[in-house]
This record gives C-alpha cells, structure tokens and sequence, in this order.
C-alpha cells in the first residue's frame, strides 16, 4: 500500500545571521570580553558548530556589574510610565522579529519550530506587554506605601526556554526599576544575544540590560559579585542549593525555580482520549526539557492497561526529527551532555526492572536524539520514579483511590506542578487540596500565562514568576 | 484507488452489547479543540500535496440534494464524477454521486462500467421525522432503483428525547432492508451539538451496523467539522477495538477547499493510520469541494492557478 509521508517543510535559516563570534553587551554596547577562553555553541540537531561564546571572567563580570550600577542610578528615577515605553517596545520588536527569534531558538537549542513559533515567541511578547503594563501601576499592586527596587540583579536562566525565561527575568525585573545582568547557559546563548541587538536598537538607557556569556564559573562569578542585590535563577536544584549557600552570609534577594518530578494524576473517570493528549504534552512538550513536565504517570489501577494502549498507540504518531521541520514533534535533545544523562537513567530503570516502552522511528545520523519513553511496572523506589530526568521519559506509577493518588503525588522532594485528569468537578477541588505543588492543572497541562504566578514548593524553589506575585520577586515593600 | 466497496460489511450487535459502550462515554472539549488545532499546524506541501489532492478526489461523493435537482443535472454531476478533469488522465475519478432516490436510475445510466458509486441518500432525508415504515419504502425504493450505498439520517427527534434504544433499533431495521449495499449512517452533528453526543451518537450508528458514520446532511448551517470528526475516529477506533470491525467516515458539509480537507485527511492519517486513507475508509460528501482540488492539482502540476472554466461543470 502507498503510505502517505508528509514531505519536508523546512523553515528557511536564511533568515537569521550568526556572527562567528560574540562579545559581552555591557553599558549599551557589545563589547571585547576581558576572558581570553571561549566555548562553542553548537546545534543539537546538527552538531554543526554555530559561533564561538567567550567564557566571561570576573573581570567581565565586574565590568557587567559596574555598568549596572550605574545604570540603576539613572534606570530606578526613570518615570515609571517611560519604564513602561521601553518594554513595550521591546514586546513588539520581538514580535516583528519572532520569526527570526523562533529559527535562532531552534538552531541553537532543537526544539522544533513549531513550538518556538507558536510558543516560546508569542509568550516572549506578552510577557514583556504584561509587564509594560504594570510598571506605572506598581503603587496598586500591592497596596504597600512604598516599594523599591532591589538594585542590580544578578539573573542566571536555562537551556530549555532560553528566550522565555529571559523574558520571564528580565520583563519584570526592568519594570520595576532594577537593573539586570543576565547569564544565559552555555549552550543555548544566541537568542539572548540578538535580545540585547534589540536592546540597543530601541535605545534602552546604558547599563539597564547587560549580558555576559559563559559557564558555570560565570556564573558563580556573578553569583558572589558584592555588587549584586537579587540573585534570581532558574536551573537544577543542585546548582539552586550551591547559590542558595553561597548567598546565606549577604543582604541579598533570592528566588530559585528548580527541578520538578509532577505527578499527573488520571482518575478512572476522566476523558480518557484527551487525557491521553494532555500526558503526551505534558511530557513531551520541548523533548520533556520543561522543569513542570508531568514525568510521572499517576493512573487509576482499573485503566491502567487501557490507558497505557492509547498511549502507545498515540506516541507511535510524534514526528521526531529536524527541528526546522514544521512537521517536527519532537526534536533534538539540547546537549551530549543531557543525552547521556537521560540514557544512563533510562538504562537504570530497565535495570532496577521497568518495563521500556519506545516508539519506533528513525533518528538522523548526527546530532543528540532520544525517542519518546515510556515505562511501566516501575516502582515508586526506583531511580526513574524519583529523580528529574528532564528528556522525553515518562515514568507510569497506580494508585487504587484518590487518597493513595495524593501521597504518591507528594511522595517526592519536588513540588512544582501536578495535574489531575477527571470530569467530577468535586474531586479536582480536593485533589488540588491537598497536592504540595505551586502550580497545578486541571483537565489540561502545560498553560501558561504572563498573569499566573509561577514557582515550586519544597525543593522545586521559592519565589514566583509571572502575575502581580511576580514583582514581588523584584521589589522590596515597606509598609 | 479502483475497487471501492470491497470490504467486509458491517453487521449489528445486540442491544445489551451496545449499552455497554455508551457507558463510559466522556469527551473533554476543550482537548478536542486544542488536538485539532495543533493538527492543523501540520505543513502539507509538495508531492505531499499532491497526493493528498489525488486521495481527496478519489473520497469524493459527488453531491447533489435540491429539490431543483433534474435528470439533466445528475447526468452532468455523474459524469463529471466519472471524468473530473478530462485534460489529465491521472486525476482519479469521484468515489460516488449522491444524489435523491427519484434521480438514482439517471445515475446509473450514465455510469456503466465505471467504478464510480451511486449513493442515495433515504430515510426522508434531512429531517426523518417519518415513522420507520416510511423511511423502510424510501429505503427500498433507493435500492431497488439501483443504488450502490445508502446514505440516512438517525432519529434525532428518539435521541434527544433519550430513546436511544429507537434510534439504534431504526438503524438496525434499515441495515437489514440494505442487505449487501454499504450502509452510511448521518448523524447531524450541528444539531447533536455537544462532543458527548456526537460520540455516542457515532457509537449507537456503529453498533447498529453502520457502514460508514457520516457528519451532516449539508442542509444546516453547522455542518461538519474538524472536531466533530476528530470525535467520530474516536469512536471508529473505540468501535474496532471492541468488535474488530473497521467503519468508514464520511464529512459532509461545508467542505469547500482543498486546505480544509487536507485537514481533514491528517486528522484521519494520524488518529486512525494509514489503512483509512482509501474511499473504502474515507469519504468527503460536496459539491463545490472537487473544484478546488483541481485546480490545485493543477497548479501544483503546471504552476498555472486556473479559472473555473477550464474545468467541467457538473
């Protein structure tokens, strides 16, 4: 029988330009790194080596911090309402350019473009226009008599929405009057680099928004610079706990989005197709590079073996392949590093006795490739059922009652997000109750939105992003 | 895409079986509508395209249903089906006309050898609200006339009033009078509403010995959509896993360009796989739809986007 293959739809890369190689962005302009060591940023798809990044030193660091300070000077007098202008126009200069942001994004990290089109990018932009909005408003919200600025933040985000938490960081933080050094990771920098192009071309005052590339050891430098006076972060829990140390002797801000390991929760009563769909997203969603991904598979014991056959039958469809393929699902894993990661852990799993579920499909020859996983017969002792994977991995666990969901749901150091699938409104409401999670989602996975608060409890973090709590994370109160 | 009509007919199952899979009946909207969007993305270009354009002519059921319909209308429709684009020899014909029982002789004239179907549609359609005994004689007046498939509508009036059992027990009456002509099953969709509905409404179809569940008669304003037949697979899949039987879809109603029912077509490619992508499986029921689609074909084959009047009328 003739089988009907889609064709390939490749997004065209012409429309972005990679230098060779990248300096800092310091006080308004780019600039020649201090550091004499650079590392090469390639593509997770390809392999293909896209630009050399310079390994930013303390000296870049101070330079960064310094340029900073100075800019708040001058950034946190700035009329509220002239703040608000300026993210404004960034928001829609995104939005002009989301296309070459969303091939860049995919490039440099392997997520398919449909996902950097029709997500990363159009949350990008409202994130800056929410935040646009609340920046001559800040007085109402939260009724305090005065708030004020931390000063010069110290911002320090991953490689699995690279832009997006950017624009997490960096909306709120200029909103309310601070200034930013931004360390984005080391192998996802290029679309933070064209965000501080931008950045120059709307005319953004001098040492509002500065950038240093680099490593972990960047990192740290900024992290331990005195001029910092809000470090905020958003990365593994280990690096979270390291900065959460080296911080506890200074007067300085912290807020930490970590790891998560959530449970969604599928009752005997749900939509059994759409929850099918929501487990898919939830966990595949960005090759499960997502920190809220439902990795755990909480399902009634009465539909486990239904459930787990639509859902073989269901991944057996994701299209895994080039990232710049508009036909893509899911693309390359961001790094060699992560990959070995997620096949050592995988390989434990079969190991301590997990049933392996993987699709069938081809892989391309190069680049960093893991196919959509699925195990079942796992025990809640094992490896896979508790630590972050953060890869296309989902781990299925059985209850036989709602109260036996909760403590499997919370039996975990995590605590970023759940979600519960059943249409009695009843018992979402007690679900939710009593699962120890900052976010939790009903009938759907994966929605955000500017105006939510986002963040964890227990080790998944503290503090929030997003929504009116979201500057709280950027301002001091007093009442 | 030749023999059509080869596969195993559909036969009922008991009342007490089908119960059974109305049971459990639940459909969440809001993920039926984020799964059709998210198909929707889906980027058909090239031999692709073209190949989609060549499957949708082939599933085309060639329609009309007006009370203005004459025999001279049907002859050109028909032939048209048999010959859609007469300047390109691999353009396939329609899978069927569709046409009222008075106009299915007219039909069969014209068609011969030619593998083109004449469907009829019966039971009073659009509306069936006549008792069974009517919709029996509409039934067989069609099928006596010649008529390769039946196309009737279910007793809305018995479902929404909860007489399931009525809507179910009809099917199965008119299935019997069909005998070896492929039975397509209307549910109305618009008029169903809800995807709760519509999927119960596809599953009671099914277990009565449908055919094929088809989605509108084309007489309403809200005729098919994505959705509706997104939830319809659902069914056809839940239907086959439960009693080995693979029915047919048919969407019907509103489907007037190429783009929307290449739509159509990945919905079905990656809910139900590959085995549907065949008239047998699938069917589109338009009128103005086939136009489109050659001139499509021809574009992708020429670069030439030609006006209407290079092609047929039917």
């Amino acid at each position: 029988m003739v089988k009907w293959e889609y064709s390939e739809s490749i997004e065209s890369d012409s429309i972005v330009s990679i230098q060779d190689k990248y300096g800092h962005f310091i006080d308004g302009k780019f600039s020649t790194p201090n550091s004499k060591n650079y590392l090469k940023t390639v593509s997770p798809s390809t392999e293909e080596v896209l630009a050399s990044i310079s390994i930013g030193n303390k000296k870049d660091v101070d330079k960064a911090v310094n340029a900073a300070k100075e800019g708040f000077k001058r950034w946190s007098k700035t009329t509220p309402s002239e703040r608000a202008k300026y993210l404004y126009k960034l928001a829609r200069l995104i939005q002009e350019r989301s296309r070459e942001f969303a091939v860049l994004e995919s490039m440099d990290g392997g997520k398919p473009i449909k996902e950097s089109r029709d997500f990363d990018l159009p949350q990008v932009a409202s994130n800056f226009f929410y935040f646009a909005g609340w920046a001559d408003k800040l007085d109402i919200s939260w009724g305090a008599k005065e708030m004020k600025p931390y000063g010069v933040v110290g911002q320090i985000i991953p490689w699995n929405f690279p832009l997006l938490m950017l624009a997490w960081k960096v909306a709120p933080a200029l909103a309310t009057g601070n200034t930013v050094v931004l360390k984005p990771a080391e192998t996802t920098p290029l679309t933070a680099l064209l965000f501080a192009e931008l950045c120059e071309e709307v005319g953004l005052p001098k040492g509002v928004f500065n950038l240093v590339t680099g490593d972990g050891t960047t990192g740290a430098e900024l992290v331990n610079h005195e001029g910092i006076s809000k470090i905020a972060f958003t990365g593994s829990t280990s690096v979270g706990k390291y900065i959460q140390n080296a911080v506890g002797e200074r007067d300085i801000g912290l807020t930490l989005e970590l790891g998560g390991k959530a449970a969604n929760i599928v009752y005997n009563d749900a939509a059994l197709d759409q929850a099918v769909e929501g487990v898919v997203n939830g966990i595949f969603f960005n090759q499960g590079h997502v920190c809220c991904a439902g990795s755990r598979l909480l399902l009634q014991e009465d539909i486990h073996d239904e459930f787990i056959n639509k859902l073989e039958k269901r991944m057996q469809t994701l299209r895994v392949g080039n990232p710049l393929d508009k036909n893509t699902d899911i693309g390359a894993i961001n790094s060699k590093e992560q990959l070995d990661k997620i096949t050592s852990l995988v390989n434990e799993g079969v190991n301590d006795g997990g049933e392996l579920f993987q699709i069938e499909c081809e892989l391309p020859s190069s680049g960093y490739w893991y196919r959509p996983s699925l195990f079942t017969n796992v025990q809640p002792s094992y490896n896979i059922a508790r630590e972050e994977i953060f890869g296309p991995v989902l781990t299925t666990l059985t209850f036989r009652t709602p109260e036996e969901a909760v403590e499997i749901a919370n039996n975990t150091e995590y605590g970023l997000s759940a979600g519960i699938w059943t249409e009695k409104g009843s018992k979402i409401l007690w679900t939710a109750d009593r699962l120890d999670a900052g976010v939790i989602w009903a009938n759907t996975f994966n929605k955000f939105d500017p105006s939510s608060p986002f963040g964890g409890y227990k080790e998944s973090g503290f503090g929030r992003e997003g929504g009116r709590h979201g500057l709280l994370s950027y301002l001091k109160v007093r009442s | 895409m030749s023999n059509i009509n080869t596969k195993a007919l559909a036969s009922p199952l008991t009342w007490a079986s089908t119960i059974e899979l109305l049971e459990s009946v639940k459909v969440d909207e809001i993920g039926v509508k984020e799964r059709v969007a998210s198909l929707s993305t889906r980027s058909i270009k090239r031999e692709s395209k073209l190949q989609a354009l060549n499957y949708i002519v082939s599933m085309c059921d060639l329609t009309t249903l007006e009370g203005e319909d004459t025999e001279g209308k049907v002859l050109q429709m028909t032939a048209k089906a048999m010959r859609p684009d007469p300047t390109d020899k691999e353009v396939p014909s329609a899978a069927a006309v569709c046409v009222y029982p008075s106009l299915v002789s007219t039909a069969k004239e014209i068609i011969g050898t030619s593998n083109v179907k004449v469907a009829s549609v019966s039971s009073y359609f659009p509306s069936g609200q006549v008792p069974l005994e009517s919709k029996l004689l509409d039934t067989k007046f069609a099928i006596d006339e010649g008529a390769d498939e039946i196309d009737i509508v279910i007793n809305r009036k018995a479902f929404f009033e909860g007489d399931y059992r009525k809507v179910f027990d009809e099917i199965v009456a008119l299935k019997e009078a069909c005998g070896n002509i492929h039975l397509k099953t209307i549910l109305e969709v618009g008029e169903l509403r809800t995807y709760e509905n519509i999927k119960k409404a596809s599953l009671i179809a099914l277990a009565a010995g449908s055919d094929f569940i088809k989605t509108s008669t084309g007489k309403i304003s809200n005729g098919s959509s994505k959705e509706a037949c997104l939830v319809m697979a659902k069914a056809v899949y839940e239907f086959k896993e439960s009693s080995g039987f693979s029915a047919g879809i048919k969407v019907a109603g509103g489907i007037r360009n190429s783009k929307d029912a290449i739509r159509y077509l990945i919905i079905i490619k990656e809910e139900l796989g590959e085995d549907w992508l065949h008239a047998d499986y699938f069917r589109f029921g338009a009128s103005s739809l086939l136009d489109d689609v050659l001139k499509q074909i021809r574009k992708l084959k020429t670069n030439a986007y030609q006006s209407s009047y290079y092609f047929p009328r039917g």
